[in-house]
């Protein structure tokens, strides 16, 4: 039975719960409303992720009293607009989305970005739940530089992972493939074109193309360029093995018209049950379990890249919140990216199916875990994928220009060019622009 | 007020002021933008800092790169047919629209509503509308017993395909330019030619064709310019694959400014660009005033 004492004991705890939060704990120093007015501007990349922070927003705003101005801008917008904006000394924005994968070395050779580890460091700067070390380490090296400045907080690392459909399997008696040659030789056996069935899909578009070359790559253990990222090394034989399993699979076990196919059209012909495994990020699992857009609903698979010759790796391309190093606002623009990289968020991307986020407790929360639409399969792969994850992408600033010189090689061997002739092509005309790169920087 | 041509130096002098905010706006607009793409284009800038002055090394790279000629070439060979194919169906549903029939109104205001939607929504529409698998066109086609076509996901058909998606917007402009010009053309001349015996092709071909010669330019210099700019339909269906086979001068050009950083590169890509385009006009000008001077 409840007293009338213990109803308005429970009652006023309720009231005075915003305010116990934001004075974080009695034995801390750290006041979420100590950057109360300001007012921040935050430049968001258009994704699943950034609908979650704007979502939230309010909570933010109610939390702290700082009020935020937020747009999404597509990615291939976004990067040049926020170079350009960087670049004049004065953006209009004091925290950006980064997408490391592409813009880490451009931006952190530039030092457009604050270094972070003093803020992380500081107990009156940051909640003392935010605990640093639940980040994965593979992410946290990744949004770290050469020289050791942490300018960004890792987001959501997106995995790549392989979606296979149970059902073709099933009829053709194969089981999921235990190694990437099993993986070709099951994407043979799946082909039937005159029915209209094919083993394998991925991007065939130049640029969009490199990670379904590079997750091959990684299973020999060998990445495009050395860690220095000053020689390339994309016409080594364990280069060449991936470009010609790349080709092998594109040409003759893709659907046609794949040459040109980007992430959108290689979902599309995968949910359309047509197609027995498909290479890509794990982000693109979402339409595949909605009825609406998918007719593998009850088929679809989720799996980790299988090993290769020498490793297992699962290709990762990972986004991160960084405050301006012009901003003007930054203990506000920090606010932010803590609060945006807590295990409040980080736990609704996931349970939203938003993306697979940096922080590993969200992994294991009872709570998540049974939320999670994906279901079991899913979560595990993620778990694994995270375990073995590796850059998808060289880590130097042309690696837009790299992605589209390379991108055209492996376009070309789908036609039927030599990989190894293409691969030596292409590394000829790059390595000048890396070195030319490399010594302005 | 007395007439500029008597007033002399003194009406300049009294009235000149009078031009400084249009002088001042076009010296801020387009004056100042392009002197400082020009001295973008002598330098290697690059948005991390260093700029150096690198002379014509640019426009000399810009000439032996094998990929800024393919481009080139490229967006000749979208151009022709982005410009030929909307005259010609434009010119035959020009002649159609002018003539007298039921809900010829209702039948315009379809026609011409291609032109009015925005490209990158309509490009977002025709690239699904391309899937090699899953499109209605190669549904339509396998439906009619044609086998389908590979449309923008193959080297060889991707640029006559954005080329068609050119001509269903465009030849509605075309299409209002021509019914223009045959709107304003005299009675007399088709009245003494069918006195004379001449047939309808005879008509056309001697009479409407000459007299409407002039709109056709106009429409043909305005849909060269348009069509050598076009950038927003390639970039969103494409972005300039498979491989580099759609890339053309404004794709090569977004992707060195943009994509690349190389600022001073493609602000040189820029300037040649511009010439490019202006002879181009100039020609398609100067061919009008002949047929004018005819």
């Amino acid at each position: 039975m409840m007293h009338r004492r213990s109803l308005l004991a429970g009652s006023a705890a309720t009231l005075a719960a915003p305010a116990i939060v934001s004075r974080a704990n009695a034995a801390s120093s750290f006041d979420w409303q100590r950057y109360k007015g300001t007012h921040i501007e935050v430049n968001l990349t258009k994704n699943p992720r950034s609908d979650v922070l704007q979502h939230h927003q309010k909570e933010f705003e109610a939390l702290t009293g700082i009020s935020v101005g937020s747009e999404q801008i597509p990615e291939q917008q976004q990067r040049p607009k926020a170079a350009i904006e960087m670049a004049s000394g004065s953006p209009s924005f004091d925290v950006i989305m980064v997408s490391l994968h592409v813009s880490k070395r451009l931006f952190g050779n530039a030092h457009w970005l604050q270094d972070v580890r003093d803020y992380i460091k500081n107990p009156e700067m940051t909640a003392p739940d935010w605990d640093f070390a639940d980040f994965g380490a593979g992410a946290v090296k990744t949004a770290t530089q050469a020289d050791g400045r942490m300018d960004s907080v890792p987001l959501n690392p997106d995995l790549w992972i392989i979606f296979w459909n149970k059902a073709l399997f099933k009829a053709k008696g194969l089981p999921f493939p235990a190694s990437m040659d099993e993986l070709v030789a099951s994407a043979y056996k799946l082909t039937d074109k005159s029915k209209g069935t094919y083993g394998y899909v991925g991007r065939g578009l130049k640029n969009a193309n490199i990670p379904c070359w590079t997750s091959w790559m990684l299973g020999q253990d060998a990445y495009t360029t050395n860690p220095e990222g000053t020689k390339l090394l994309t016409d080594t034989p364990e280069a060449i093995w991936g470009a010609e399993m790349y080709q092998k699979l594109m040409r003759d076990t893709a659907p046609p018209g794949s040459i040109g196919f980007n992430w959108y059209e290689s979902q599309t012909s995968f949910s359309q049950g047509k197609v027995g495994m498909w290479l890509d990020g794990v982000g693109f699992s979402a339409p595949l379990i909605d009825p609406k857009s998918s007719k593998v609903v009850h088929d679809v698979g989720f799996a980790v890249v299988p090993k290769g010759p020498k490793a297992q790796h699962s290709a990762s391309f990972v986004d991160s919140m960084a405050i301006t190093a012009a901003s003007k606002k930054k203990g506000a623009a920090w606010y932010y990216v803590q609060w945006a990289t807590s295990k409040k968020i980080m736990g609704d991307i996931l349970s939203t199916g938003s993306g697979t986020p940096a922080r590993l407790s969200v992994y294991s929360d009872p709570a998540l875990v049974k939320t999670n639409k994906f279901g079991p399969e899913w979560l595990d792969t993620v778990k694994k994928s995270q375990a073995v994850s590796a850059p998808g992408l060289p880590e130097i600033v042309p690696v837009t220009e790299f992605r589209d010189v390379f991108g055209v090689a492996l376009t070309n061997t789908i036609t039927g060019a030599d990989p190894a002739k293409e691969l030596r092509k292409a590394t000829a005309a790059f390595q000048p622009v890396l070195d030319k790169s490399n010594k302005k920087t | 007020m007395l007439p500029p041509a008597r007033a002399g130096g003194g009406y300049a002098r009294r009235y000149g002021l009078f031009s400084v905010p249009a002088a001042v706006v076009v010296l801020a607009v387009i004056v100042l933008p392009w002197a400082f793409t020009l001295a973008m284009s002598l330098a290697d800038w690059s948005p991390t800092g260093g700029t150096s002055w690198v002379g014509l090394a640019n426009y000399r790279h810009l000439f032996t790169d094998p990929e800024f000629g393919w481009a080139v070439l490229r967006t000749f060979y979208f151009t022709a047919i982005g410009v030929i194919a909307p005259l010609v169906l434009g010119l035959i549903a020009a002649l159609c629209f002018n003539q007298r029939f039921p809900l010829r109104g209702a039948a315009r205001t379809v026609f011409i509503l291609p032109m009015m939607a925005t490209p990158v929504a309509i490009a977002l529409v025709w690239s699904m509308m391309f899937h090699p698998q899953l499109g209605v066109l190669n549904y339509l086609l396998t439906s009619i017993g044609l086998p389908p076509a590979a449309w923008t996901y193959s080297e060889t058909t991707v640029i006559p395909t954005l080329a068609m998606i050119e001509t269903w917007q465009w030849t509605p402009l075309v299409m209002l330019i021509l019914l223009g010009g045959l709107a304003a053309l005299p009675g007399d001349p088709y009245e003494a030619a069918r006195i004379d015996g001449a047939n309808a092709w005879n008509c056309f071909r001697h009479i409407t064709l000459p007299l409407l010669w002039p709109h056709i330019v106009v429409a043909a210099v305005l849909r060269t310019i348009d069509a050598l700019k076009s950038f927003d339909i390639i970039y969103v269906i494409t972005q300039g694959g498979p491989g580099t086979a759609s890339e053309t001068m404004n794709i090569y050009l977004y992707q060195q400014a943009f994509a690349y950083y190389h600022l001073g590169f493609a602000s040189a890509v820029t300037l040649v660009f511009f010439v490019v385009i202006v002879a181009v006009t100039l020609v398609m000008l100067g061919l009008r005033q002949r047929s004018l001077a005819l």
